[in-house]
């Protein structure tokens, strides 16, 4: 039987070869149907990718969307090879993006890669025919991270229309939150963007936030966190992103979430984060029937599961 | 084609000088006031060339604006882009033997390759050896977004290649 319905049957065909470099290469239409393919795959085992292969190319550390891309691809029966540490590639011996992406094209039926310069996934999609998946590309993108975050946004919440969000923490470097900001800028939402002074929003994003009529507050202290938020997206602020060890040790404790959010946003709202987190969240929140970032990482399998069915043709199979 | 230069005071007719007009080559009109230098120092105009400059002329249309005439120059397609970046409005006319033969509004292209560089300096275009492309956001005011890294740029932020 076919994982998509009747009436997703010919949207899911036109993925067939696609890549996924940037979430602005996708209509809403496609967002929530990749969405609605993802549910049938929470309790899908078929091996739908059986004999495929996955090249799994980390130019870049990276454990949960290694891992979880991992689990996927073979949870479908598929296998995956690449490498985790390009230093032991011929990259060292100064081989170009472009090449290594022609040798390997040979080697699997689609690329999943993180690389730390930004746009480095759009050129590598440029020089192949096969499937590439953007896992990461400096502090651009991360669109399968957005698709994990959406789809446990969509089915905490019922619809991603009008949802009340707060940003905390790092909204500088975090690609994470640019990506789901601006996806979600679709969806009519207001956003509290709540982070300290050197970690702001970019300014761009701002500036695109604003020409799409998104309604958004700055704040440099929780306290502006709001009654009846329906999301707090907290991020991981990085010890190395400041010069003053003193002023990380300052800033980590002034955003860092425990039971008394709740008393002053209320017990319907749901609390996300990309992880791995470190002062950002307390564990006594971990019991909140609203922490949902455990089951975010989980949900990361199934929604790459549906990626890799799509991209490789088989949800219509 | 003259052109007449704003006073600083008094009636226009006493002050007005006159331009020299072209034989042959190009009239850049209506820059926005301001931009004439960066359009020059863009377009690389070779040395032999003469070249006059009008700035701050009286412009009906715009209050203010720019005017540049080159002698034997005729624009390339990434010469008529740059001048479309710098100064969204401008218009250029071909002159040969002291009249007109074509009068051109120049509008950028939905996408633009090799022109503007992408100052991210964590661009994959400044860390690999490949060719810049930019994505048209907006003609005016202008807005483009670099092709790789995605970052958007406005008219004051872009640099030429």
């Amino acid at each position: 039987m076919p994982i998509v319905s009747e009436a997703l049957r010919e949207l899911a065909f036109s993925f067939k070869g696609r890549s996924i470099i940037s979430m602005r290469d996708f209509s809403t239409e496609e967002i929530l149907m990749i969405l609605e393919v993802a549910k049938s795959f929470e309790e899908e085992r078929r091996p739908l990718l059986q004999g495929r292969i996955l090249g799994s190319l980390f130019f870049e550390p990276s454990t949960r969307t290694r891992i979880s891309f991992d689990s996927a691809m073979k949870r479908l029966g598929g296998q995956v090879i690449g490498f985790v540490d390009p230093s032991s590639t011929s990259l060292e011996k100064g081989e170009s993006l472009d090449d290594t992406i022609r040798v390997v094209e040979g080697y699997c039926d689609a690329i999943i890669m993180r690389h730390p310069f930004e746009g480095a996934a759009r050129l590598a999609d440029d020089s192949t025919l096969l499937p590439v998946i953007n896992g990461g590309d400096g502090s651009n993108q991360h669109p399968t991270q957005t698709f994990l975050d959406l789809y446990t946004l969509k089915k905490a919440k019922g619809s991603l229309e009008g949802l009340k969000i707060a940003f905390v923490g790092d909204l500088k470097f975090g690609r994470t939150v640019h990506s789901l900001a601006e996806t979600m800028a679709r969806f009519d939402p207001e956003l509290h963007l709540i982070s300290p002074p050197s970690l702001r929003m970019p300014r761009h994003i701002l500036e695109e936030l604003s020409e799409q009529g998104v309604t958004f507050t700055e704040s440099t202290d929780l306290d502006g966190i709001a009654p009846g938020m329906d999301v707090i997206y907290a991020t991981r602020i990085q010890k190395e992103r400041f010069p003053d060890f003193m002023e990380y040790e300052r800033v980590k404790n002034a955003y860092s979430l425990d039971e008394a959010i709740l008393e002053k946003v209320g017990r319907d709202v749901s609390i996300l984060h990309p992880l791995p987190r470190v002062n950002e969240i307390h564990p006594s929140l971990d019991q909140y029937e609203g922490a949902l970032y455990f089951r975010q990482a989980h949900n990361g399998v199934i929604v790459r599961m549906a990626l890799l069915a799509l991209l490789l043709g088989a949800c219509n199979e | 084609m003259n052109d007449k230069i704003a006073p600083d005071s008094g009636p226009l007719e006493k002050k007005s000088i006159k331009v020299t007009a072209l034989r042959e080559g190009t009239v850049i009109d209506h820059l926005a006031q301001g931009t004439a230098l960066k359009v020059i120092q863009a377009l690389e105009i070779e040395d032999d060339r003469t070249l006059l400059i009008g700035l701050n002329l009286e412009s009906k249309k715009f209050g203010y604006k720019d005017l540049i005439k080159i002698e034997k120059k005729e624009l390339s397609q990434e010469d008529i882009n740059k001048i479309a970046l710098l100064s969204p409005g401008a218009t250029f006319s071909i002159i040969r033997d002291f009249k007109v033969l074509d009068k051109v509004f120049p509008e950028l292209p939905e996408q633009v390759e090799n022109l503007v560089r992408c100052t991210n300096p964590s661009c994959v275009t400044n860390k690999y050896d490949t060719s810049s492309i930019f994505t048209v956001l907006n003609r005016d005011p202008v807005r483009v977004r670099c092709y790789y890294c995605e970052r958007t740029f406005k008219k004051e932020e872009v640099v030429f290649r």
